[in-house]
């Protein structure tokens, strides 16, 4: 993926967010959403290190990555509304989507819980002697379920071709991260597997996919898994009403003078790899696109009631 | 391959099957297993102490040796990790097989089992399928203590996107497992720790047993006896004892509890008009409750007494040998129940 690509999809997944917030403002939408503004940079600068045909698992605050994989807005828009077109066809939400022709094997509304699903899908790729990788992320507060435990350490036994980056967004919903975790970070606990933890910051899109394309050259050929941790933020709150309380306004002042997508922009006009012009051309492409998005789901038809009943077996 | 009908896997009268040889129940399970992993690449096994030990009750004896380490593979004592990571593969294609060591430590695993397993073919838009066999070694009567010892199954009924299949004798045990390993779904396969050393008779050749068709044991007309797994058995011997005394009961074995073939029972109880329903997990919120609600939602008008529950008291299993007996239906409690209904 470009870097001009990244940016685009960057701004795919800030103006998708933003209107899904919007959208539930105005009660369009219902339910809840864990909107991840702020945190692009993490999602796709992993993707960007990624082959087309590599897995990605994501977590409740999904969006992001979906969008980053290749997902396209106007089905994830229509699964939020509920409708048959969705991805899930109405049946999953915000927190069950997936789309495995892409290699998205879905957001996933328990902590952790997409972790050991990775795994399980990085040994199905070694049993087959397969060259794909699976990236799994999932934020600091995963870090302390058991099954992050447990599946490091079954990865890095086995050389799993995985990759596992933390998104430390610092708040696990309202707890800090220095009241929750333990030791001197997440991926200091890399050490304990004897695999390599990185530390990166996370709103850089460069250091992101340095980072994510070393793990995925190691677990390529056999090296085994790798911890990246990003650090990042939310600028956003935890979900739909929740009121900020437990961190101040000038914490978050501080965070979005480190937006991640000025700073990508800001590196593009430097390289010349886009003018100022193209940069904000790119930025009401995608504009257009989310609308479309929008428009496409609410014209989208929801699926009869009756076929709640039907998919629980295959 | 052929599907063996019902009639012809009886475990009573043996004589009724043509070609067969005995085998224990565990090397039934072992030879389904072996079966499939010949036939089928993707299917694999991961659990504790399946490898070189051969599992901790034998069933994966010798695999390790005709399979390697790849397609046998032991793991550490992570039981959510290990069902999690199996979801994941079996959602990639692969056809996983987990040993769970005791039922008992399902508990670790629930997240995965009921939250993923169970749920990503409906919330992913039928997308993904998700093969994968748990088999979980069930139930008391060796005095191993209250954690190695429950039978747990009902939980997983009320679980929709799972399969919850219980064989009563090796002949299903090898043909119910089959076609749970070839099946799309998520399937709890109990394997019941006494009925390991049972030495059965079983039909020679491969074969499998559709899952959700129960099985008369023996037919009757004065009660019906409704059980699976350890306690179809116990309901056979009961059927005898009854026998003794002139009282005809036809025994029905589930052989599995999800799907549910309620119409052969149902079909029973409309011919006796009196039934027991048996199980070895304990009464409250068990299989025999939900059993016992779909006879009178589809047979109330057949019933000519109340229906009848022989179960495990609420209680923790004992581990002293003689409690541990006292608290687990056994054939006698369960003829004592039908007596008393026939009576009525």
């Amino acid at each position: 993926m470009t870097a001009v690509e990244s940016y685009k999809r960057m701004w795919r997944i800030r103006l998708f967010e933003e209107v899904v917030d919007r959208l539930f403002g105005e009660g369009v939408l219902r339910g809840t959403s864990h909107l991840c503004v702020g945190q692009e940079a993490t999602a796709v600068g992993t993707c960007a290190a990624l082959r087309p045909d590599d897995y990605v698992t994501s977590t409740h605050r999904g969006h992001g990555h979906f969008l980053a994989k290749g997902g396209d807005p106007r089905r994830l828009m229509a699964e939020l509304f509920g409708k048959a077109t969705g991805y899930s066809r109405g049946r999953g939400g915000s927190q069950h989507m997936a789309c495995f022709e892409i290699g998205f094997l879905g957001s996933n509304g328990i902590t952790g819980g997409g972790i050991p699903v990775a795994t399980g899908a990085a040994l199905a790729l070694q049993r087959r002697r397969e060259e794909r990788v699976v990236a799994c992320f999932f934020g600091e507060g995963a870090a302390n379920q058991g099954v992050f435990h447990e599946s490091l350490n079954m990865a890095a036994l086995w050389k799993l071709p995985a990759i596992y980056v933390c998104e430390n967004n610092l708040y696990a919903m309202s707890t800090p991260v220095g009241g929750a975790l333990a030791g001197p970070g997440v991926a200091a606990r890399a050490a304990g597997y004897g695999v390599p933890g990185a530390l990166v910051d996370g709103n850089d899109i460069f250091a992101v996919r340095a980072a994510a394309s070393e793990a995925a050259a190691r677990a390529r050929c056999g090296e085994g898994p790798t911890l990246i941790e990003c650090r990042t933020y939310r600028l956003l709150g935890h979900s739909r009403g929740d009121r900020r309380v437990y961190r101040t306004r000038e914490e978050e002042a501080e965070w979005r003078a480190r937006d991640p997508i000025p700073r990508l922009r800001d590196a593009l006009l430097r390289s010349g790899e886009v003018t100022a012009l193209e940069a904000e051309r790119i930025r009401e492409e995608v504009e257009l696109e989310i609308r479309d998005a929008v428009a496409f789901a609410r014209e989208s038809p929801a699926l009869p009631v009756e076929a709640a009943l039907e998919g629980v077996y295959a | 391959m052929m599907e063996v009908a019902a009639s012809e896997v009886r475990g009573a009268p043996e004589a009724a099957v043509p070609r067969a040889r005995e085998v224990y129940f565990t090397e039934a399970l072992q030879e389904a297993l072996a079966e499939e992993m010949r036939r089928d690449p993707e299917v694999f096994l991961l659990g504790e102490d399946i490898g070189v030990y051969g599992g901790c009750f034998g069933v994966t004896r010798g695999l390790l040796a005709e399979f390697g380490p790849e397609r046998v593979r032991d793991t550490p004592i992570s039981e959510a990790a290990l069902v999690g990571m199996a979801v994941g593969a079996a959602i990639l294609g692969a056809r996983p097989v987990v040993e769970v060591m005791f039922m008992d430590f399902v508990t670790l695993a629930m997240d995965q089992l009921v939250n993923h397993a169970a749920k990503f073919r409906y919330v992913y838009g039928e997308q993904a399928r998700v093969p994968l066999v748990l088999r979980c070694p069930a139930g008391a009567g060796r005095a191993y203590g209250a954690t190695h010892s429950q039978s747990l199954e009902a939980w997983f009924l009320h679980v929709p996107g799972l399969k919850v299949v219980a064989p009563a004798t090796a002949a299903d045990a090898k043909g119910l497992l089959k076609s749970a390993i070839r099946d799309d779904n998520p399937v709890i396969f109990i394997e019941n720790k006494v009925l390991y050393q049972s030495r059965e008779r079983i039909p020679e050749g491969e074969y499998a047993i559709p899952l959700g068709q129960a099985r008369r044991v023996c037919e009757g007309g004065d009660v019906t006896l409704v059980a699976y797994s350890r306690m179809a058995r116990e309901a056979e011997r009961a059927a005898v004892l009854l026998a003794e005394e002139g009282v005809s009961a036809e025994v029905i074995d589930l052989r599995t509890l999800a799907p549910l073939d309620i119409g052969t029972v149902v079909e029973s109880v409309a011919k006796t008009g009196r039934v027991v329903l048996v199980e070895e997990g304990t009464r409250t919120g068990g299989a025999c409750a939900e059993i016992g609600v779909q006879i009178f939602e589809h047979a109330w008008d057949s019933l000519d007494a109340p229906i009848r529950r022989v179960t495990t008291p609420d209680i923790p299993i004992p581990f002293a040998p003689e409690l541990e007996a006292a608290v687990i239906p056994a054939a006698a409690d369960i003829a004592a129940a039908a007596r008393a209904l026939v009576e009525t």
